[in-house]
């Protein structure tokens, strides 16, 4: 019989995870400047429906974006993957950072708390 | 569907903001008991998969185009809470360094892709996923749930869409629903697909980091009992 263990392939934790980020990589910096440039399901609607100048009237309310729409205003194919190999480093970035922030202060708490109970 | 600025009034932006600041404060602390050295590097990877996944615009009927959204993918891999984490920290790269939907509409964005088509769907995915279980063993229910609540999160998320541009008088519901819920439950099989690919890998591969497939637990913990024994 085969014991469920036999079933777990012991790669390791790191590989994988390099293999995923390297994956996630690869989409965003060479396969998104050949993703579809149509508008997506609700621009498209706002366009059908003429609301889209509701948008286009707005004054941005964040106009510190240092890449507006991936690369969109330079418009080549490099710019869009470049802006997506800098989104995808900078989205891992920023959420193993609050990771080990929540990760940190709940065990500082943990802490605390046990230090208190004695 | 990443709301712009200018498409919802202030009642409706501002309530959306409140809501999902509430949301956001209670993963923060939920999602605390997951975390460890080894769920922090998978739930930073699966958040920068998910934004990279995001920017591949895919062609739908009629010259309009549809991309991944995938708080379902980000909580069947991470937990609930950490996938709503997931799920927020990539709206708010988006917004703040790409200019990807409104830093107004934020709230509502978060609203509608991370508790509407996030918390939301995958409570019913729990729900069906004990019913499937029983008939299909908890692997094969996972993979069976995983496509259908992927659709539904994007199907639900339009239709919540739909109702803050309606509340914003932007456009009147029985214009603007009939016309998202339409596209969505295209882009949805999308979802769907890239979704159950990418849950069917980690799954053949790696079990114990599908936090949705309890199963892997106890391959896990009888793993180790053989290490040890």
């Amino acid at each position: 019989m085969k014991s469920p263990g036999s079933d777990l392939k012991k790669k390791s934790l790191w590989i994988f995870l390099g293999i995923a980020m390297l994956a996630a990589i690869i989409l965003a910096t060479f396969v998104s400047p050949w993703a579809s440039s149509s508008p997506d399901g609700l621009e498209k609607v706002a366009e059908e429906k003429q609301f889209l100048e509701k948008a286009e009237e707005t004054e941005p309310s964040w106009k510190h974006s240092p890449i507006p729409d991936y690369g969109g205003e330079v418009g080549t194919r490099a710019a869009t993957g470049l802006s997506g190999f800098i989104g995808v480093l900078l989205t891992a970035a920023v959420m193993v950072g609050l990771g080990f922030l929540v990760f940190s202060i709940g065990k500082r708490k943990r802490a605390n708390s046990d230090i208190s109970k004695n | 569907m990443h709301i712009p600025d200018g498409f919802l009034d202030a009642k409706t932006w501002g309530t959306a903001w409140g809501a999902s600041a509430g949301f956001t404060g209670y993963a923060l602390y939920a999602a605390k008991k997951k975390l460890s050295e080894k769920t922090i590097p998978l739930i930073g990877i699966t958040a920068a998969f998910i934004f990279a996944a995001q920017m591949l615009n895919f062609p739908v009927a009629g010259g309009t185009s549809g991309h991944f959204l995938g708080a379902i993918l980000a909580m069947t891999l991470a937990g609930a809470w950490p996938g709503f984490l997931i799920m927020v920290v990539v709206l708010a790269v988006q917004c703040l360094f790409f200019a990807d939907g409104g830093l107004t509409a934020l709230g509502a964005n978060i609203f509608n892709m991370a508790v509407v088509g996030g918390i939301l769907c995958y409570f019913l995915m729990s729900v069906a996923k004990k019913v499937l279980s029983k008939r299909l063993g908890e692997r094969g229910a996972v993979l069976v749930a995983v496509p259908v609540f992927s659709w539904l999160s994007v199907f639900l998320a339009s239709i919540a869409c739909s109702f803050e541009l309606a509340i914003s008088g932007t456009i009147p519901l029985n214009v603007v629903l009939p016309a998202m819920v339409g596209v969505h439950s295209i882009i949805g099989i999308g979802e769907a697909l890239i979704a159950t690919i990418v849950v069917s890998v980690v799954i053949q591969t790696r079990p114990d980091l599908v936090d949705f497939y309890e199963g892997s637990r106890k391959i896990m913990e009888s793993s180790v009992g053989e290490v040890s024994s």
